[in-house]
């Protein structure tokens, strides 16, 4: 079934995820560490199941580190 | 200038131990005053705004937000990201690179700004109830139709009997009309956090709905 496994993924729940309040609180950390290339997902595993699932804090964490990025040159 | 005008929060008590000489250079300058300190806003003030106006040309068209409005946007973004960061400069605990919390604000910032600037469109429906997108929501080809009907109807009865009035409200808002979820919050008078909570349990409740019929082993641990 062709829909099926984007509407499967929709409705699947991490029980690591973290919410928005704490991923935005942290965001500049786990940012900072994937820019260094660090482990970040396994550092901070809600976080990165949060990122994954919510696309405004998905999009704002795209958003940070293209600028720490663009900075860094 | 805007950043002159700005008055910097002067507790900066202690600069944490551990910060890279770029982060505590940042923080001595911002937190003492003169010349030093305007010069260090304005440096501030024109990444802020370059971040800002590269988030707002990114994100504006999809939201068909464009031209003076767009770069009003980013104005307003960045100068209240300044005004966000030095007033909380002795919050900066040294966990990350300055610049890195600092640009953290700006980008929250063009984020809410659009979420608001969404209800300036005259076409928005928010309480519409239109089930017939739900299935190019997900990709669902119309002529397998047969083989995804029995499926989007069983999810259309668990979001019936199985959500809260809220929690169902939310789900036709993002999921049905398509409507941003920092855009919802601020049409609910809520924030980011409360909406993708009350999505969060909604999400978990009709996956458990539409395993209960067989549709999936409802295995929600370990996704990765």
């Amino acid at each position: 079934m062709n829909g099926w496994p984007a509407l499967d993924r929709f409705l699947q729940t991490d029980p690591r995820d973290v919410g928005c309040g704490e991923a935005m609180e942290m965001l500049h950390v786990y940012v900072d560490l994937v820019a260094a290339g660090s482990p970040a997902e396994q550092r901070y595993p809600g976080l990165a199941a949060h990122l994954r699932a919510c696309g405004p804090c998905g999009e704002d964490f795209e958003a940070l580190l293209a600028a720490v990025r663009d900075a860094a040159g | 200038m805007l950043y002159i005008m700005i008055p910097v929060n002067s507790v900066v008590n202690e600069i944490p131990a551990r910060l890279d000489p770029e982060s505590a250079e940042w923080l001595r300058v911002l937190g003492g005053a003169g010349p030093q300190q305007e010069a260090a806003l304005a440096r501030l003030h024109e990444m802020l705004l370059r971040i800002a106006q590269r988030e707002a040309r990114r994100r504006g068209p999809r939201l068909l937000i464009a031209g003076p409005e767009l770069e009003d946007l980013a104005y307003q973004a960045a100068a209240d990201a300044l005004m966000a960061i030095t007033g909380k400069l002795g919050q900066f605990r040294g966990e990350s690179r300055f610049t890195t919390w600092a640009y953290r604000f700006v980008i929250f910032e063009v984020s809410a700004k659009i979420g608001r600037h969404f209800w300036r469109r005259p076409d928005v429906p928010l309480e519409a109830e239109d089930w017939d997108r739900l299935p190019d929501r997900f990709g669902f080809e119309p002529a397998q139709e047969s083989e995804w009907r029995d499926l989007l109807a069983a999810l259309r009865r668990a979001v019936d009997t199985e959500l809260t009035p809220r929690q169902r409200e939310v789900f036709v808002a993002l999921v049905l009309n398509g409507i941003p979820l920092d855009a919802l919050a601020v049409r609910l008078g809520s924030n980011r956090n409360a909406i993708y909570k009350m999505m969060f349990d909604a999400r978990r409740k009709l996956r458990a709905a539409l395993a209960a019929n067989g549709y999936t082993d409802d295995d929600d641990s370990g996704h990765s």
